[in-house]
């Protein structure tokens, strides 16, 4: 199918950008790499005024490490995240999940940042940059906001984005050395999660030092699995270890029945997701 | 708006609606309909083309983000009358049936076979996972693509279709399809 008509500007700094979303008010719609907003588009789910492409800005797009941090521009793409030598060093868990997004023809096009601001409960990248921590930066018309990761999703496909506001920049603290697997059930090719366990474990001594551990398409919005971590740090790196806080990986959670799982079956697969992930980022 | 578009070598400028897709572009107004569409949800692939070097779903990209960038087309692979190593494996491997697939599979193959020129079966799956098939069963697709890389070695993107004429001839030689 074909869009609704709409007005297009394709700005080149972040200042153009939260302009033309704020002179087009309601109706305008940011244009990331297009490949969860054009289908929507196609299918006429939404109808925007105004569509403000960011691909031309450049300032959006790039890795680069301040201090402690790693800070990855909201546009840059999940190819270019997988290409990342900075990325795979200090955020392993991300590289790991964005390997599973899609197919290379999406993957060249869509964005880091597009993935968190559509905030898909199935969406395979919000739980690692959970799980990861940090900050999320957001432009708007009054200058920049800094928000920590665990209040940036708030519903299904609704974040602490305002209207008039961008997503220009994702802040993680370097996780270097740390193990990371992204463990992601689904039962075609080419599918969204059905659940997802995203981890990443600091182990030193044979003996889990940290442990962040956060789940694809349990709720509404990503969820850390807390009990899990709690079980974890301070005790042995072990099969047992691991199988006995995998245990706690359901708690608290809520997730939806739907056509490919009911919410019990996604309880059960939460935890034993959760064992093999645990596993593979110990390498146990 | 004013959009110039390099499509295949050739340069075009035209005015086009912001809403209006680059494979509607290529084939509506370039007629290049080598390009095909084969869903509304953009999982198909069937129109991959590639976007300043690297594959794209052509059905979700606007004409207008295409503007002062270059596409290359499955029509643009033949050379002086020879196709593409992709394209010859392909064809040697009976790697299509209806063939609404192909041009998509072709261009996705000659992306991933820039990316890794040597891939293994597994590789080459992955790699085409954006590209749906409903008549083959995806074996002599696969089966093309690993030929291809045989033929193409050391490598494929720019440098293998340069390479074109060269790759042709060692396939002569050695006797190529079936
Ligand atoms: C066939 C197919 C399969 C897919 N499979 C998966 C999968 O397995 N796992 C997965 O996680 N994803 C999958 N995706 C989605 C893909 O990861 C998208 O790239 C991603 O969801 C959106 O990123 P984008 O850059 O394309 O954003 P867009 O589509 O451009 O935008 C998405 C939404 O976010 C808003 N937005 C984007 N960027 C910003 C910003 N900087 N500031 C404010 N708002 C912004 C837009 O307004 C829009 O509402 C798939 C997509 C397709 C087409
Ligand atoms: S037509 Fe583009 S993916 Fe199906
Ligand atoms: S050959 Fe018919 S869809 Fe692939």
């Amino acid at each position: 199918m074909i869009p609704v008509a709409f007005d297009y500007l394709a700005p080149s700094t972040v200042d153009e950008a939260v302009r033309a979303l704020v002179d087009a008010g309601e109706d305008a719609k940011v244009l990331a790499g297009g490949q969860s907003l054009l289908p929507v588009l196609r299918m006429r789910l939404a109808a925007p005024s105004m569509v403000v492409d960011l691909s031309r800005v450049g300032e959006l797009r790039g890795v680069r490490e301040e201090g402690d941090e790693l800070v990855i521009g909201a546009m840059t793409s999940h190819h270019d995240v997988l290409r990342d030598q900075l990325v795979r060093t200090h955020a392993l868990l991300l590289a790991e999940a964005t390997t599973t997004v899609a197919d290379p023809q999406v993957r060249h096009r869509g964005t880091l940042g597009g993935a968190l601001a559509h905030a898909d409960p199935a969406g395979d990248l919000p739980a690692p940059v959970l799980a990861l921590g940090g900050d999320v930066v957001l432009a708007g018309p009054t200058g920049r906001r800094t928000v920590p990761v665990e209040r940036f999703f708030v519903d299904y496909f609704t974040t602490e984005l305002a209207q008039d506001e961008l997503l220009v920049e994702i802040r993680l603290p370097k996780r270097t050395g740390w193990g990371a697997r992204y463990e992601k059930f689904s039962r075609v090719a080419q599918a969204w999660s059905t659940v997802a366990v995203a981890a990443t474990v600091l182990v030193r001594d044979g003996r889990f030092v940290e442990a962040k551990v956060a789940l694809t398409n349990m709720g509404a919005v990503p969820v850390r699995a807390y009990a899990v971590e709690e079980a974890l740090v301070g005790g042995s790196a072990d099969a047992d270890a691991i199988h006995a806080a995998a245990r706690h990986a359901a708690e608290g959670t809520n997730p939806t029945s739907d056509a490919s799982a009911d919410a019990e079956y996604r309880q059960h697969l939460a935890r034993v997701l959760t064992a093999r992930a645990l596993t593979a980022a110990a390498a146990v | 708006m004013r959009v110039t578009v390099i499509v295949d070598g050739v340069s075009y400028s035209d005015d086009v609606e912001p809403r209006l897709l680059l494979v509607h572009y290529l084939r509506e107004h370039l007629g290049k309909v080598g390009t095909v569409v084969g869903c509304d949800t953009s999982n198909c692939g069937a129109c991959t083309v590639h976007l300043d070097g690297r594959s794209v779903k052509s059905c979700s990209v606007l004409a207008v983000q295409a503007d002062g960038r270059e596409v290359a087309t499955v029509e643009g692979l033949a050379r002086d009358g020879r196709l593409h190593p992709v394209q010859q494996a392909f064809h040697d491997n009976h790697a299509l049936q209806c063939g609404f697939c192909t041009p998509g599979m072709i261009m996705q193959a000659v992306d991933l076979l820039a990316d890794d020129p040597d891939p293994d079966e597994e590789a080459v799956r992955a790699g085409l996972e954006g590209n749906l098939c409903r008549c083959t069963g995806y074996q002599n697709i696969v089966r093309a693509v690993l030929d291809a890389a045989r033929r193409m070695s050391p490598g494929a993107g720019p440098e293998a279709e340069r390479l074109t004429d060269e790759a042709a001839q060692v396939t002569h030689v050695a006797g190529g399809g079936q």
